[in-house]
């Protein structure tokens, strides 16, 4: 048992990068921040003036880097914490955090298993702080990452994705809308898919999944039919309710 | 009251409705673990209560829908912050179980298929306070929300109602399990918001 207690710290808002329309990462200030591992999360307090507060947990999109700490939000229609994140807060603006949380979907850098990512909509959140940490660590782990999405315009992190990360191999599944050209048809996550952006059961891969229930089931149970060791496969689920 | 965030006003409050702290209301029921969803068959299905002493009371499926049910509706609070009122199951109350059960133990590990675990003190799982649940609104219970059976412990945050339950291990000392060795709090009491190991 560790003693270490979460606090509830001040976090100031130091730049904000917009992802997608809906998405922005936010990067956060936050003194005495203890660091974190690649696939945790933090707690988000709003407090309104009249004391009424709510709370909200956000993946941490980036490793760990001192005081600074980068969190994507998606807005979610008609929510509550998300609009404010999203369009409210400005440069300078304080929120309060603490974290960072949860000790089993995580990445340690001295993981040497090939590691596959499969990501449904916003739940590239966490796996970009994995494949970030295994760049920032100089690590040569080979990931894969499946990253499925309604349509292209959706991309998280599109730019830092498109530049050659040596070991990093990525597959774009598209289920609504794909690109001029592309040749897979829109369609949900398939074994065929797995089979050829991920890795064959035998390479004894960690797998790490997260994304909306639907999705993590489906990919779950693949990996399973295709003989992965269910104490291998992390999942991470963000259920239609947020905010 | 210290901190403010500025220009954020919240939802409008529904003073009919009290929350634990820290929480907001849902009206979907949203689906949290740690890994795939073990897929278990009625005739291999089967709960234990393994005694400090070694002895084990086993059910198979049968013998548990044979014994008397319960339909208690209960609100669930989970630790990510939701917190969903009024939900209505029917299963068995570990009070029924635990009838032929001899233990002065203090502790239970709770396992389930899959390999998931978690602690609470005896005392919690008593008094009408948990049950082994079978159907959530009407329906059996689907596999993704734990489904053929799990523990229902309402008044603790929902990870103590460990999905695919397989078992309860009573025990002289406490063992912390899956997410209490992660840094979730070892008993986890929505109402004084025990999220955290030092909350």
């Amino acid at each position: 048992m560790n003693s270490r207690r979460l606090v509830w710290r001040i976090a100031r808002l130091v730049e904000i990068r917009d992802e997608t329309p809906s998405a922005r990462t936010l990067v956060l200030q936050i003194p005495g921040w203890p660091g974190h591992l690649a696939g945790q999360h933090v707690d988000v307090r709003l407090t309104a003036e009249d004391g009424y507060s709510t709370q909200r947990s956000y993946s941490i999109a980036a490793p760990a880097d001192g005081e600074r700490v980068e969190l994507t939000v998606q807005r979610v229609p008609d929510g509550e914490v998300s609009p404010y994140l999203t369009e409210e807060l400005t440069v300078g603006d304080e929120v309060e955090i603490r974290g960072p949380v949860g000790g089993w979907f995580v990445w340690r850098p001295n993981g040497t298993a090939p590691v596959l990512l499969v990501a449904g909509g916003s739940g590239i959140v966490p796996l970009m702080a994995m494949i970030r940490a295994r760049r920032q660590a100089g690590s040569r782990t080979p990931f894969r990452l499946i990253y499925s999405l309604r349509e292209p315009g959706e991309r998280y992190y599109a730019e830092e994705l498109r530049l050659p990360h040596p070991g990093l191999d990525v597959t774009y599944l598209y289920t609504r809308a794909v690109p001029d050209g592309w040749a897979r048809p829109a369609g949900r996550l398939t074994i065929a898919d797995m089979n050829t952006g991920g890795w064959p059961a035998d390479f004894g891969p960690e797998c790490y999944i997260c994304g909306p229930t639907g999705f993590v089931e489906t990919a779950s149970d693949i990996l399973l039919a295709m003989g992965h060791d269910a104490r291998a496969i992390k999942t991470e689920r963000f259920g239609p309710t947020g905010g | 009251m210290g901190f403010v965030s500025r220009g954020f006003r919240g939802r409008p409050r529904d003073e009919g409705v009290k929350l634990p702290p820290g929480q907001y209301l849902v009206h979907d029921f949203p689906v949290l673990s740690a890994g795939p969803t073990p897929r278990v068959p009625l005739d291999r299905w089967e709960f234990a209560i393994d005694t400090e002493d070694g002895q084990t009371h086993r059910w198979s499926w049968q013998e548990l829908m044979a014994l008397p049910a319960e339909t208690p509706t209960v609100d669930l609070h989970c630790v990510t912050k939701w917190s969903k009122l009024g939900t209505d199951w029917k299963g068995v109350s570990l009070d029924t179980l635990f009838a032929d059960v001899e233990s002065s133990a203090e502790y239970a590990l709770v396992y389930s298929y899959g390999g998931y675990t978690t602690n609470l003190p005896v005392e919690d799982l008593l008094d009408g306070k948990a049950w082994i649940a079978y159907q959530f609104d009407g329906e059996e219970l689907a596999a993704a929300h734990g489904g053929p059976a799990r523990l229902l412990v309402p008044h603790l945050y929902l990870w103590k109602s460990a999905k695919w339950v397989q078992g309860i291990r009573l025990m002289n000392e406490d063992w912390p399990g899956f997410w209490e060795t992660a840094g979730y709090h070892n008993y986890g009491d929505p109402w004084r918001e025990q999220r955290y190991q030092g909350d």
